[in-house]
C-alpha cells in the first residue's frame, strides 16, 4: 500500500517571494528518504507540498508536478483534504489535542473524518497504533489521561500513533527529533526504521548521523544566499552522499565546511 | 559569566544594610497613631485621618528606607505602598456599595419576597419572583441570540478572514458596538418592533434583542481574542490527518478556546443583567408574573428597583426597602453566574494531567 512519490520540476512560491525552485526528485516507495540542508533552504516548505499543507500559509502556492503512483496531487479536481489522509505528518513538537485523552488523541483521525467505529475496533486501533509507536507498555494503564500529561518524548510517540492510525501510505516527518532528548530520539529512530517496512516514509532533519543513521535515500538541499531560492542540489543513496558525494557544496555541508 | 566579570564595582560584598521584614507593619502602626492623635487634636473626621496617616506611611517608610537601605530598595518600597494604596481606593466603593447593599437588602430577603408577586398587594410588602423570572427570561434570551451570532462571527474574524479588508471592517464596526449607549439599543428595538408588530409594542424578547445588541460585541471581541490563543499546530494536525476545515474549527479549535469563550459570554451576561433603560422601554414594567417572552409586559430586576424608588406609592418605606432587597438579590444572581463560569471554565479546560 505504500507509493513512491514523483517530483518534477517543482517551483514553490510565498506569494511572490520564490522559496523553492526547480526540484526533481523520485521518492521510492518503502523507504526513507532524508531532507538535509541549512535553516531557510526550503526543507520543511517542500516536505509541506507533499501533502499540500502548505496552502494553509495564506499566499502560498507552487508550479510544477508532484506525482503520488501517477496521481497528480495539484490537479484542480483533487481535494486536499483527501490528499491529507492518504499522507500523513508528524510535526516538529508534540502537538497532541490538548482536550483529549491519550485514546481520544490516537482515534482523533478517525473520529474526526466520520468513521463509526465499534468499541473492540476501536480499541484495537488505539493498541496497533500505539504498540507501532512504542508507546502502548508506557501509556497502556492510562489511556484516559490527557495527552498533554506525557513527557516531550512520549507526545512525539503519540503524534506519531495518531499520524499512523488513519494507515496513510506516505508518512511526513518534519524534524521529529529536534525537540527530543537522545533517548526518546533512539526510540523514534526504532519506530522509523519498524515503519518503513509498511510506509514511504520522508523525513526533514538537522541532524546528519540521524539522517545516515535511519534513511536510505538523503536530498540535500542548498540556496546560494539569502533572498534567493533553496533548490535540490544532490539526491543520492545515502551511503554515497556521506562517502562519495557528486555535489562539492554536499560534501562541505556534511563534512562542516559550509559554504 | 560575563555576568559576574562585569558586575557594577559597588563593592565586593554581595550583602547590605536591610529593613527588618516587620518594617512595613511597624511604620504603618506609627503613622495611623500619630494620623489619629493629629487628627483628633484637631478634630478632623475619619477621611481626613486615613489621608494623613497614608501620606505619613508614604514619606516615613521611604525616608527610613533611604536611610538604612539605599535608594534603589526606596524607591521600591515607596512604589509598592503607591500600588497598594491604589488597591485600596479601588476597594473603598466596591466594599461601601456591597456593605450598603447587603445591610439595606437582606433584612427583606425572606420566602414570600422570593415567591410571590406583586400582583394585587397594595400598602404592604410583597415578592419579586415576577421581577426575577423576567430578569433570567430576558436575559437567556440575550444570550441565546447573542451567543451564535458572536461566536460565529469571531470564529469568521480568526479562521476564515485571512486578514481581508472585510475582516478588519467588521472589526471596527464591533468597536464602535461596544460604544452603543444602552438606551440607544432599546430604542432601536422600540422602533424595529412598532415596525414589524405594530406601534408601542411591549415584550420580553424585544429586550432581549435590546440587550443581546449589547452583548454581541463583548462576545465577539472576547471570543476573538480566545480563538487567537489555540496554536496553530492544532489545526495543522487536524489538517494532517485529512479533517476538513470545518470540522477541524468545531472539533479541536473551538473545545480548546471553550473556557475562554464561557468566560467571556458570562463577562457579556453580567454586563447587560443589570440594564434597566432599554427594558424599561420595551419590555414595560408590570405587577404580574409573565412567562411568555412573545407576549405582554414583562417585569425585571432593574426596572423594578428603578420604579419602586421612582414610584413608591402611598408608603413610600415599603417598596423602597424591597428595592434594595432586589438590588441584593441582582448582585446574587451575578455572583452566582460568575462562580458557575468559574466552575464550567475549568471542567472544560484543557487538560494537562497533573
Amino acid at each position: 500500500m505504500a507509493k513512491s512519490i514523483d517530483v518534477s520540476d517543482l517551483n514553490i512560491y510565498y506569494g511572490d517571494f520564490l522559496a523553492v525552485e526547480g526540484v526533481n526528485m523520485t521518492i521510492t516507495a518503502r523507504s526513507v528518504t532524508a531532507l538535509i540542508g541549512p535553516s531557510g533552504c526550503g526543507k520543511s516548505t517542500f516536505l509541506r507540498t507533499l501533502n499540500r499543507m502548505h496552502e494553509v500559509i495564506p499566499g502560498a502556492r507552487v508550479e510544477g508536478k508532484v506525482l503520488i503512483d501517477g496521481q497528480s496531487l495539484y490537479d484542480s479536481n483533487v481535494d486536499p483534504v483527501e490528499v491529507r489522509r492518504m499522507v500523513g505528518m508528524v510535526f516538529q513538537r508534540p502537538n497532541p489535542f490538548p482536550t483529549m485523552s491519550i485514546y481520544e488523541n490516537v482515534l482523533a483521525g478517525l473520529r474526526l473524518n466520520n468513521k463509526r467505529l465499534s468499541k473492540s475496533e476501536a480499541d484495537n486501533v488505539v493498541e496497533k497504533s500505539l504498540q507501532q509507536a512504542n508507546l502502548w507498555n508506557e501509556v497502556k494503564d492510562r489511556l484516559n489521561k490527557p495527552g498533554m500529561g506525557l513527557s516531550g518524548g512520549q507526545q512525539q510517540r503519540l503524534c506519531i500513533a495518531r499520524a499512523i492510525s488513519v494507515e496513510p501510505q506516505v508518512l511526513l516527518m518534519d524534524e521529529p527529533c529536534s525537540a527530543l532528548d537522545p533517548i526518546s530520539t533512539s526510540a523514534v529512530e526504532d519506530l522509523i526504521h519498524e515503519l518503513k517496512e509498511q510506509y514511504t516514509i520522508v523525513i526533514v532533519t538537522h541532524n546528519m548521523q540521524q539522517a545516515a543513521r535511519v534513511s536510505e535515500d538523503t536530498a540535500f538541499f542548498n540556496l546560494a544566499g539569502a533572498g534567493k531560492p533553496g533548490r535540490l542540489v544532490e539526491m543520492n543513496p545515502t551511503k554515497k552522499i556521506f562517502s562519495v558525494p557528486d555535489e562539492e557544496a554536499t560534501e562541505a555541508y556534511i563534512s562542516g565546511r559550509f559554504g | 559569566m560575563t555576568t559576574l566579570d562585569t558586575a557594577p564595582s559597588t563593592g565586593a560584598s554581595l550583602r547590605g544594610a536591610r529593613l527588618p521584614r516587620y518594617a512595613p507593619a511597624i511604620a504603618g502602626v506609627i503613622s495611623v497613631a500619630a494620623a489619629a492623635i493629629v487628627g483628633m487634636s484637631l478634630s478632623w473626621n475619619l477621611a481626613g485621618m486615613v489621608i494623613l496617616a497614608v501620606l505619613i506611611y508614604l514619606v516615613g517608610l521611604t525616608t527610613w528606607s533611604r536611610a538604612v537601605e539605599n535608594s534603589r530598595a526606596a524607591t521600591d518600597r515607596l512604589v509598592t505602598s503607591l500600588i497598594w494604596v491604589a488597591l485600596g481606593i479601588a476597594f473603598i466603593p466596591l466594599v461601601s456599595l456591597l456593605y450598603e447593599v447587603i445591610s439595606k437588602g437582606a433584612g427583606q430577603i425572606d420566602g414570600k419576597f422570593l415567591t410571590w408577586t406583586m400582583r394585587n398587594v397594595v400598602g404592604q410588602p410583597g415578592g419579586i419572583y415576577h421581577a426575577i423570572i423576567g430578569t433570567l427570561i430576558i436575559t437567556a434570551g440575550a444570550t441565546v441570540i447573542s451567543v451564535p451570532i458572536g461566536l460565529l462571527t469571531a470564529v469568521y474574524l480568526v479562521e476564515y478572514s485571512a486578514g481581508s479588508r472585510v475582516a478588519s471592517w467588521i472589526r471596527f464596526l464591533v468597536d464602535v458596538m461596544t460604544g452603543i449607549p444602552s438606551i440607544v439599543a432599546g430604542l432601536f428595538a422600540y422602533a424595529l418592533f412598532s415596525l414589524i408588530v405594530g406601534p408601542g409594542t411591549q415584550f420580553g424578547i424585544g429586550g432581549s434583542v435590546a440587550l443581546a445588541l449589547l452583548m454581541i460585541p463583548i462576545v465577539v471581541r472576547s471570543s476573538e481574542e480566545m480563538l487567537k490563543l489555540v496554536p496553530s499546530d492544532l489545526r495543522e494536525a487536524a489538517y494532517a490527518l485529512g479533517v476538513p476545515k470545518w470540522k477541524t474549527v468545531l472539533k479541536v479549535v473551538i473545545p480548546t478556546a471553550l473556557a475562554g469563550i464561557i468566560t467571556g459570554v458570562t463577562l457579556a451576561v453580567a454586563r447587560v443583567i443589570g440594564e434597566t433603560a432599554p427594558l424599561l422601554i420595551i419590555c414595560g414594567s408590570t405587577d404580574s408574573l409573565n412567562y411568555n417572552l412573545f407576549h405582554g409586559q414583562m417585569a425585571s430586576l432593574p426596572v423594578f428597583i428603578y420604579t419602586s424608588y421612582t414610584q413608591p406609592g402611598l408608603n413610600p418605606s415599603i417598596l423602597q426597602n424591597m428595592a434594595w432587597g432586589a438590588a441584593l438579590v441582582l448582585i446574587v444572581i451575578v455572583m452566582v453566574l460568575n462562580i458557575a463560569a468559574r466552575v464550567a471554565g475549568r471542567i472544560f479546560a484543557p487538560k494537562t494531567g497533573h
